[in-house]
């Protein structure tokens, strides 16, 4: 494929993830504070973002399968990811978070078990998208392209 | 991928970082949160700013000397004292432990605790304006909750920042900042507050009764006992506090090393 394509490709791509919700503004600001010195700012912090979040959603998992759920472990957790995915920009992911809080605020298990699984699917969607994001980048960069900048104007 | 992490925040991997620049502004960044961490400190860093990053409010007092009654100092070779310069403090206010909120508390009673050096004698009693007081501390939060911010404020909070943190806003942090830290004198870095004030609210201390005085320091007042920074019990938590039981991380303190024996 030809870089100029490639790089369209990206930017179509780019902007469907925020169109769809998945990612808000702040995956932007993420984006700003990527340059020369710092080439791969964003890709490295997402990937942090993924190692906590596997971690976070796998203790989620472990309490919410206790014979006692114990909600003073659970909300803690919760708020942690919201926090994180908010700050990459992940706002399905945060959106998500704000409604598990809402349960476990209530104590409603069979909710928290729900809203468990709907963060999940919302997480693992990003993941999934931003994997592919950053491989297109990938493929531009070792065609000796460069990256587009992400166009403001949607 | 923590390694790469470590190394953005240390500079080339493994090494020191190179000495403070006098005129280059050095942020304390509290958060227990890994990926929040990285994302201040590269905020801060774009902004022109020398970042130590920690994970708790204790690490923060650890860094700051305030967690004990003997100061980690730094000496040069001619065995002065070299002071910590510290020009603003940005901490997340839900952390477990110790919130934002309770550590801005105790900063802003602190006073610098005396110095000893390696022979365990009384070094040097710093001034009213050596301590951290006057140091703006910035409250991060991602709940909007005006009693929140409120209490902060009453407290001595700077600023209060809502999460996420963007770039606008550490640029508004910092163009602040470079009003504070302009140098009269271009080989000494003042402080803010730099006349020695008298501060008539705390009784006089008494004097030590059998510490011996190092000679090398030309300050003849009396020297201060130590103080107990942590006099109060932490305050119960709030109903919209999220107080953690257990730390959820064991990540290491990002820090330049002080080379002082007292920390470890």
């Amino acid at each position: 494929m030809e870089l100029v394509q490639m790089q369209k490709s990206l930017q179509d791509y780019t902007k469907s993830l925020f169109l769809d919700g998945v990612l808000d503004s702040q995956f932007l600001q993420l984006q700003q504070l990527q340059d020369e010195s710092n080439p791969d700012f964003v890709s490295q912090v997402v990937t942090l973002f993924f190692q906590d979040s596997d971690r976070i959603l796998n203790d989620l998992s472990l309490s919410l399968d206790q014979q006692v759920v114990d909600f003073k472990k659970v909300d803690p957790h919760v708020h942690q990811l919201k926090g994180s995915s908010s700050s990459i920009g992940a706002q399905r992911v945060k959106n998500a978070c704000v409604v598990f809080r809402s349960f476990c605020e209530q104590q409603n298990v069979e909710g928290c078990h729900r809203c468990l699984q709907q963060v999940k699917k919302e997480y693992y969607l990003v993941k999934n998208r931003l994997e592919t994001l950053f491989k297109l980048e990938q493929q531009i960069v070792a065609s000796g392209g460069m990256i587009p900048a992400m166009e403001l104007g949607f | 991928m923590v390694a790469s992490s470590e190394m953005m925040s240390v500079g080339i991997g493994g090494m020191e970082p190179p000495p403070l620049d006098l005129d280059e502004v050095h942020v304390l960044a509290v958060d227990d949160s890994l990926v929040d961490r990285i994302v201040i400190e590269r905020l801060l860093r774009i902004t022109s700013c020398k970042v130590t990053a920690v994970d708790s409010g204790w690490r923060a007092l650890e860094f700051l000397g305030l967690d004990n009654d003997k100061a980690s100092a730094e000496f040069d070779k001619k065995n002065n004292i070299k002071k910590l310069k510290v020009d603003m403090i940005i901490t997340d206010y839900c952390m477990p432990g110790m919130t934002g909120y309770e550590l801005l508390k105790k900063i802003k009673v602190s006073t610098f605790p005396p110095i000893f050096d390696s022979g365990n004698n009384l070094f040097e009693s710093l001034s009213e304006s050596s301590s951290f007081r006057q140091v703006p501390v910035v409250i991060m939060s991602s709940e909007n909750v005006l009693t929140r911010i409120d209490r902060c404020l009453e407290e001595g909070a700077e600023d209060f920042l809502l999460k996420p943190v963007k770039l606008a806003d550490v640029k508004r942090l910092r163009n602040c900042l470079t009003g504070d830290v302009k140098l009269s004198n271009g080989n000494k870095r003042k402080l803010p507050e730099d006349s020695v004030t008298v501060d008539t609210s705390l009784p006089p201390p008494p004097p030590p009764s059998s510490l011996t005085l190092s000679t090398n320091s030309s300050d003849s007042s009396p020297p201060l006992s130590p103080v107990e920074v942590f006099s109060s019990p932490l305050s119960s938590p709030e109903e919209d506090d999220d107080v953690l039981t257990s730390s959820p991380e064991e990540s290491p303190i990002r820090r330049q090393k002080m080379g002082s024996p007292g920390l470890d």
